[in-house]
């Protein structure tokens, strides 16, 4: 790995700029090089909003994301927003209830269950920030999960580590459950699957 | 110094009066530039005469003022001084209350000062409840400028840029602080000087946020433009249209229509804030202990 | 043993501030700047400081001013709209001499503007921005660990000089977060400002030993015993109004000297890639990330590209920039805005090299392929 770059885009509330910092913070832990920040407009709730993170193992100067190397979208406007000009090479992680837009037929696309598996399974439908960084994590392998964990707990509010890390676990076990997933590329097949449903 | 001959009151007054420029003032700046008969000179001896009273320590004395006629007071006055802008004498007194809480505050501005311009940080400051103690000149004028119309003129009064008569309302300024939040809020007059001495001490000793607007006079512009007289018709006025607050309170709105009502508006007490920011400076210090 | 943490340019900007000594913040919220005051508020009551929310921007830079004036080193925050208000008492500060570090994260205006975009529209108002003549340092972070350090130099230019100093950030470095290095305690300076040592109500507040070449006159924290007065007016040695032409010029003449005889210790910049360049890149503050990338790519594609970064962007490292220009072929300027430190560079060049300029003024960030192309143009 030489230089991810994270695109993380949803609706203001769904804790995207969280989950952003992190995975900064999970590869500042780990000696890496980071550059983490975000775009959203004036609405607390609801508007759009993006967060990048990009981590390195060389110093980083220009800190805003170019050539995406992963892309995640919670909401379909994020999806249909951040998906135009993606390079080839991009993976990209969907909410299992949004529609995949065509000019991602050459991609890999994941679709999870996130939002569902954080309310339902981690008993929090908030939590599903940071149980989609247990899946980002597991999925491109940027630390492990200790390290995970303590960039983590840096970040959440005092008193949901119980939840939270509960859902950082439930994360990681949805990546895995992907078809031919681990740290490994997924099979080529997973996002003609995803585009088409 | 030449006193009257003959007068033995007199005579003494003047003596008095000469201890506290000598102890008070910076000899060396006076006389004041304020006009002849102007009230200013009145009122900031009354500040004088009250931080006697109360024996403050010059060097923990800290007046401020803003701009305007008002504010060449501070330079006068020897104590820690400090003339600002024009309107944030409050918030810069803010500061240095908030920096060193061990020190006694004395704001002194205008009515255009710290009404209009400086209106914001005067109910912002009251709310607060910071340990500050204003004393308002209000001579319901722009002096410095040559006469406007401020916020405490009259209605239909005159002024340069009123020169149909004042079109405005005006600001009950201690009534305004009153009702923003200050613990302590009263009126005096340049003419009722005991009184006036003695609701500033009050205001000083209070912890909380004080004010005391005092009604000053300004026969140059305001007096002249709207016909009052001289400076000694001026305090006439005063002195006859003066009425305390018990006495107001019997009198019906018509009657009250042209008098000058001096006294104590109000005084409760609230938490200062200096003092609950230092609690909760220690709050945060105990805890801290307790959990190494 | 350094240690890297991840942080956000503003909290960076804060933890600096503490480090260096500031105890009391006034603030007032604006984007992106408010970062600043939310730290602010948690953090100082922890360290025995103080934090205000004001009424407004104008109340903020007054109770800092007021606040150092009784002794403790202050701060205040704001972005674009609120330095615009700010600007009459920091003209104030600059004229009765009081130590204060004003930081304004840029952002996209003029007006109300784009409030969350970056720009770098205030450089001119930082220098110019209080009517009158009048000596200002500004200086121009251009990393979340340069965030740290050069708060505490700017806290320790304002206390040695007794002057305020600007922090002109921009929402690119305000915003971002990344590893900040982290120095032991003991390794980092800090100045206070020079302080009356015996007070004494007759001393002349303002009375400085020319002989000795003292340029920054001693300060007495109100409550210490000299009680002086301090006033915006034009004032003598005794600290009081005077209309004396001699007088003013004196005055005027130390203000503007202090700052620029002391040049070399005021000024840093830095120059990467220099030595063997033909172009070099100028630019400042979170532009520097773009041109970074744009100059390795320049390099990667065989053009000799450098860079030149003011890190104090007032006074402008004028001397060196003028020393590097014999060798260049080419400069091109990148800033975010429609270009304001590009005239102080065309200035310096005197039409010596031909000056190419990158300017985006719509809130949206400069890439490092704008640059770089810039920088291949013949």
């Amino acid at each position: 790995m030489s230089k991810m770059e994270l695109r993380l885009a949803g609706s203001g509330g769904q804790g995207v700029i969280l989950a952003s910092v992190i995975l900064a913070e999970a590869a500042v832990q780990s000696g890496k090089y980071t550059a983490q920040s975000q775009s959203y407009g004036p609405e607390a709730r609801g508007g759009a909003c993006k967060a990048e993170t990009l981590i390195s193992d060389d110093p980083i100067g220009f800190t805003k994301v170019q050539q995406p190397t992963f892309l995640m979208a919670l909401t379909q406007k994020a999806l249909d927003t951040y998906t135009r000009a993606l390079p080839e090479n991009c993976l990209v992680l969907v909410d299992e209830g949004l529609t995949v837009p065509e000019n991602l037929n050459g991609h890999r696309v994941l679709r999870l269950p996130i939002l569902r598996t954080a309310k339902e399974t981690v008993g929090r439908a908030q939590t599903a920030n940071v149980l989609a960084v247990g899946c980002i994590n597991a999925l491109l392998g940027i630390t492990d999960m200790e390290t995970l964990k303590k960039a983590a707990s840096l970040h959440i509010p005092r008193g949901t580590e119980e939840i939270n890390l509960k859902a950082l676990a439930e994360g990681v076990k949805l990546a895995s459950a992907v078809p031919g997933e681990g740290n490994a590329p997924a099979a080529r097949s997973e996002k003609k699957k995803g585009a088409k449903q | 110094m030449k006193v009257n001959t003959g007068d033995v009151n007199a005579a003494s007054r003047t003596k008095q009066m000469s201890n506290l420029i000598y102890k008070y003032m910076r000899p060396e700046h006076l006389p004041q530039i304020w006009c002849p008969g102007c009230g200013n000179g009145i009122i900031m001896r009354d500040v004088a005469q009250a931080i006697e009273n109360l024996g403050l320590s010059r060097n923990q004395t800290v007046i401020v003022s803003g701009i305007g006629c008002s504010s060449r007071a501070a330079g006068y006055m020897d104590f820690n001084t400090i003339h600002t802008t024009h309107g944030r004498a409050i918030a810069f007194a803010t500061g240095i209350k908030l920096a060193n809480p061990e020190l006694e505050v004395i704001v002194i501005a205008g009515d255009g000062d710290i009404s209009a311009i400086g209106g914001n940080h005067l109910i912002h400051a009251a709310r607060r409840n910071i340990g500050l103690t204003v004393v308002v000149m209000n001579n319901s004028t722009y002096g410095m400028t040559g006469g406007q119309y401020s916020p405490t003129t009259p209605t239909n009064a005159y002024g340069t840029t009123a020169p149909y008569g004042n079109l405005d309302r005006s600001f009950d300024i201690a009534g305004l602080a009153y009702g923003a939040g200050a613990s302590y809020a009263a009126r005096g007059s340049a003419y009722h000087v005991q009184q006036t001495i003695g609701l500033i001490q009050d205001g000083i000793r209070n912890k909380g946020f004080s004010i005391i607007d005092v009604a000053s006079i300004c026969p140059t512009y305001y007096g002249r433009k709207n016909k009052k007289g001289d400076a000694v018709e001026m305090m006439k006025w005063q002195r006859d249209h003066g009425v305390t607050m018990e006495q107001a309170a019997k009198m019906d709105p018509e009657q009250l229509k042209d008098k000058l009502v001096i006294g104590l508006l109000h005084h409760a007490q609230y938490p200062e804030f200096t003092y609950k920011y230092d609690m909760l400076i220690k709050k945060l210090a105990e805890e801290r202990e307790a959990n190494e | 043993m350094d240690q890297v943490v991840l942080m956000q340019g503003n909290e960076a900007c804060v933890e600096g501030a503490i480090a260096a000594g500031m105890r009391l913040f006034a603030g007032y919220p604006i984007t992106p700047s408010t970062e600043i005051a939310e730290l602010s508020a948690y953090r100082l009551p922890q360290v025995g400081g103080k934090f205000i929310q004001m009424e407004d921007e104008i109340a903020s830079i007054a109770c800092a001013i007021g606040g150092s004036v009784a002794g403790v080193k202050s701060m205040t925050a704001t972005s674009g709209p609120g330095f615009s208000l700010k600007q009459e008492n920091l003209g104030y500060a600059c004229l009765a001499e009081i130590p204060l570090v004003v930081v304004d994260v840029q952002r996209m205006g003029p007006s109300t503007g784009m409030p969350t975009s970056p720009s770098q529209g205030d450089v001119m108002m930082a220098r110019w921005g209080t009517h009158g003549d009048h000596p200002i340092i500004v200086i121009s972070p251009s990393s979340v660990t340069e965030a740290y350090y050069q708060t505490i130099r700017a806290f320790n230019l304002s206390e040695r000089y007794r002057t305020p100093v600007i922090f002109l950030m921009d929402e690119i470095i305000g915003h971002l977060r990344e590893g900040m290095q982290m120095k032991e305690a003991e390794d980092i300076t800090i100045v206070n400002r020079p302080t009356v040592q015996f007070p004494d109500p007759k001393r002349k507040p303002y009375h400085m030993n020319e002989k000795k070449g003292q340029m920054v006159p001693q300060m007495a924290p109100f409550g210490c015993g000299q009680r002086y007065n301090i006033t915006g007016l034009i004032h003598d040695e005794s600290g009081f109004p005077t209309n004396s032409t001699e007088e003013a010029e004196k005055l005027m003449y130390r203000l503007m000297h202090k700052i620029s005889d002391n040049y070399k210790d005021i000024v840093r910049y830095e120059q990467v890639n220099m030595d063997d360049a033909d172009v070099a890149i100028v630019c400042y503050g979170g532009t520097m990330r773009a041109a970074q990338t744009a100059m390795e790519m320049a390099r990667a594609k065989g053009v000799r590209c450098g860079i030149f970064r003011p890190v104090t962007i007032w006074p402008f490292p004028e001397r060196e920039l003028t020393a590097a220009l014999g060798g260049l072929k080419k400069i091109v300027v990148a800033e975010h805005n429609c270009g304001q430190i590009v005239l102080e560079v065309e200035r310096l060049t005197r039409g010596a090299c031909p000056v190419a300029f990158v300017g985006k003024y719509n809130g949206a960030v400069i890439t490092p392929q704008e640059i770089l192309q810039k920088v291949e143009e013949a």
